[in-house]
């Protein structure tokens, strides 16, 4: 049975315009968008600024509220329950935050940051929480003794281990990790995707990575889903995606990745051009006329690859 | 390539801390040739930017102290008055930085914003610098240059904003520009335009860039040479064939370890253990990275690190080079 079941999630913005504030319309920020997430599978969600992945990730969590489509967690339908306080929905899914210097409270020490999550849903007595803790700070290779410190004590990676602590305290089954790493230098993002990946084994999790990295998320992910304009355009396993692009947005995506081999410099800006080229002359082959994204379709020959095609 | 644009000498950029002064750029001597795209690299707090702008003096005076030689033109930049500088600035060495909605002022028109320096740098009369104007945003590939020229900040995309910070830059024509992590705030595929873009004008115009970033793979797709930093020193200088090739210094092998690459799902990234010191904790003597690979023994290092040559103009600080692996690795 699947962890997560996501089938035609949609997320609705109104516009709001005139003396009354009436709504004149929406902005559609998911539309129509459905994907499962296996018991410790990694699902990374790729796209620009813009395409909707953040909002995807924060409706799973209910943080958005949902305009259409349902959500089945290990095939029971919580779309409604999904915003109440103390599910045990809540406490089964939990998030990460990109931006480390603003998701931890700088007036609470690390032990009250850690605690809030049990304090909540767990009658636990001081010595057992004080063990918890001290369990979750092992787990991400922090010493027992920063308990008692401030988040702004802490290096930026240091406090992104925080923030794993904090989301794996009450062992739930599925993050959801929203460009967990896209604020730190490359050795320390190197460190806190190592630490993803052994609590990842040690807690059997499931991911749900959002990112705009592609070198991050081949790292990372098992399937992907490439997101533009509210929609995917083209979901399927790692290999699928960077072996066997369909979609030309996929394509231009990977061909963007700065390579680090100074050689194929001028066949990657070449091939660049070729490619913006193509997307401009077979627009219609790839979007609808109002540019919106076709439904996903099996690809010939696979049935973990699909690509969204008229 | 071998006409020399900048040389720095011995550069020593210090910051007032609690009434002591730090050096966060330690004694770096480097030569910028015209025609090239130099690209500086390293982590937050290794000293990259605050070596740019100690170039053209951009620092708080009241809080920095800088030292050493930039000689530009036959002048050294660093003994120039105000008035003296600003001729230099924008005309001869401009910057692009890195988040465009805080360096263009949100008040005024993307063509006024344009024409600022052309006021105060060329004779061109208002015709004159409005033609010029339009002919940058065109050259930076704006698709109505006309509308844009019109238009505030604010009504501009990222990656459209990031292309008027370029005309800016370019407008005076420099000699040489400042680039400032220009792709670090956008997508990827809006990275690959700017990049594409800024090389295809650097060729065009013959200008010299200095690019700072912490992406590899910007570096190896833009750069002529490379500057490694480090705790306030460039521990490796290579062309980029010779770095991403055969990369010497611990430093710079650890960082290319620790890039999740296309290959690298089953195993695990490199970490390089510990931080970048803290500016007041800065060690002072001998490697800087030595507390950072404890498990190489101390005395393959040097006590006064100095530059080797391993290759035509490819140069590593410290002897720790040569006998360095990584933890768990059998030295070759």
């Amino acid at each position: 049975m699947a962890l997560l079941e996501v089938k035609g999630l949609k997320v609705y913005f109104p516009i709001r315009g005139g003396i009354l504030g009436r709504t004149l319309g929406y902005v559609k920020a998911v539309d129509d968008v459905s994907f499962t997430i296996e018991p410790g599978q990694t699902v990374g969600l790729v796209g620009e600024s813009g395409s909707g992945k953040s909002t995807t990730g924060k409706a799973i969590l209910g943080l958005e509220r949902i305009a259409g489509g349902t959500i089945h967690f290990e095939g029971e339908n919580i779309t409604k329950y999904i915003g109440k306080n103390r599910s045990s929905y809540r406490k089964s899914v939990q998030m990460i935050f990109q931006d480390v210097y603003s998701s931890l409270n700088p007036r609470k020490r690390v032990l009250d940051i850690l605690a809030e999550p049990l304090r909540n849903f767990e009658n636990l007595t001081k010595g057992e929480e004080r063990k918890r803790i001290d369990e979750l700070l092992r787990i991400v290779g922090l010493p027992p003794q920063v308990a008692l410190k401030y988040p702004f004590e802490f290096s930026g990676g240091q406090r992104q281990r925080i923030g794993v602590a904090r989301a794996i305290a009450l062992k739930p089954k599925l993050i959801v990790a929203d460009e967990p790493v896209s604020a730190l230098d490359l050795s320390v993002q190197a460190q806190v995707l190592n630490y993803l990946k052994d609590v990842q084994e040690e807690l059997k999790l499931a991911y749900l990575f959002v990112s705009h990295d592609l070198g991050v998320v081949k790292h990372m992910c098992e399937t992907l889903a490439i997101m533009h304009n509210a929609r995917f355009v083209e979901f399927g396993s790692r290999e699928d995606i960077y072996s066997n692009p369909q979609h030309i947005y996929t394509r231009r995506l990977i061909a963007a990745i700065p390579d680090t081999d100074p050689d194929k410099r001028h066949v990657n800006a070449e091939n660049r051009a070729l490619l913006t080229k193509e997307y401009e002359q077979e627009h219609s082959k790839y979007y609808g006329e109002r540019g919106q994204v076709y439904d996903l379709k099996p690809v010939a020959g696979s049935d973990t690859h699909f690509v969204a095609t008229p | 390539m071998s006409d020399v644009l900048l040389q720095i000498r011995d550069l020593r950029t210090s910051f007032r801390i609690e009434g002591k002064f730090h050096a966060a750029v330690d004694g770096v001597s480097l030569d910028i040739y015209k025609n090239e795209v130099f690209a500086l690299v390293g982590e937050s707090g290794s000293g990259k930017s605050a070596m740019a702008l100690s170039l053209t003096r951009l620092h708080n005076p009241l809080f920095t102290r800088i030292e050493g030689e930039v000689l530009f033109d036959g002048k050294d930049l660093l003994t120039l008055n105000e008035a003296q500088i600003n001729k230099v600035r924008g005309a001869h060495i401009s910057m692009i930085f890195q988040d465009p909605l805080s360096a263009l002022n949100p008040l005024f028109k993307v063509g006024a914003q344009i024409e600022e320096s052309l006021v105060y740098h060329t004779n061109l009369d208002k015709a004159g610098r409005k033609a010029r104007a339009l002919e940058l945003l065109e050259g930076v590939g704006m698709v109505n240059p006309a509308l844009t020229y019109n238009q505030l900040p604010h009504e501009l995309s990222g990656g459209m904003r990031q292309r008027a910070m370029i005309a800016i830059a370019l407008a005076c024509k420099p000699d040489l520009v400042i680039a400032d992590e220009p792709t670090t705030a956008l997508d990827v595929t809006i990275q690959a335009q700017i990049l594409d873009l800024l090389r295809d004008l650097q060729k065009e115009m013959q200008t010299s860039i200095i690019l700072i970033t912490h992406d590899l793979g910007v570096v190896a797709e833009m750069a002529d040479r490379v500057a490694v930093m480090y705790a306030g020193q460039i521990v490796e200088l290579a062309s980029s064939e010779d770095l991403f090739k055969n990369p010497q210094h611990p430093y710079t092998r650890s960082l290319l370890a620790s890039i999740p690459s296309m290959d690298s799902h089953s195993n695990k990234l490199h970490v390089i253990q510990g931080l970048v010191p803290p500016l007041q904790l800065m060690p002072r003597e001998g490697c800087r990275f030595s507390h950072r690979t404890p498990w190489v023994p101390t005395d393959i290092h040097e006590e006064i690190p100095t530059y080797h040559e391993v290759g035509p103009g490819h140069y590593v600080l410290c002897t720790c080079y040569k006998e360095f692996s990584f933890d768990g690795e059998e030295t070759a």
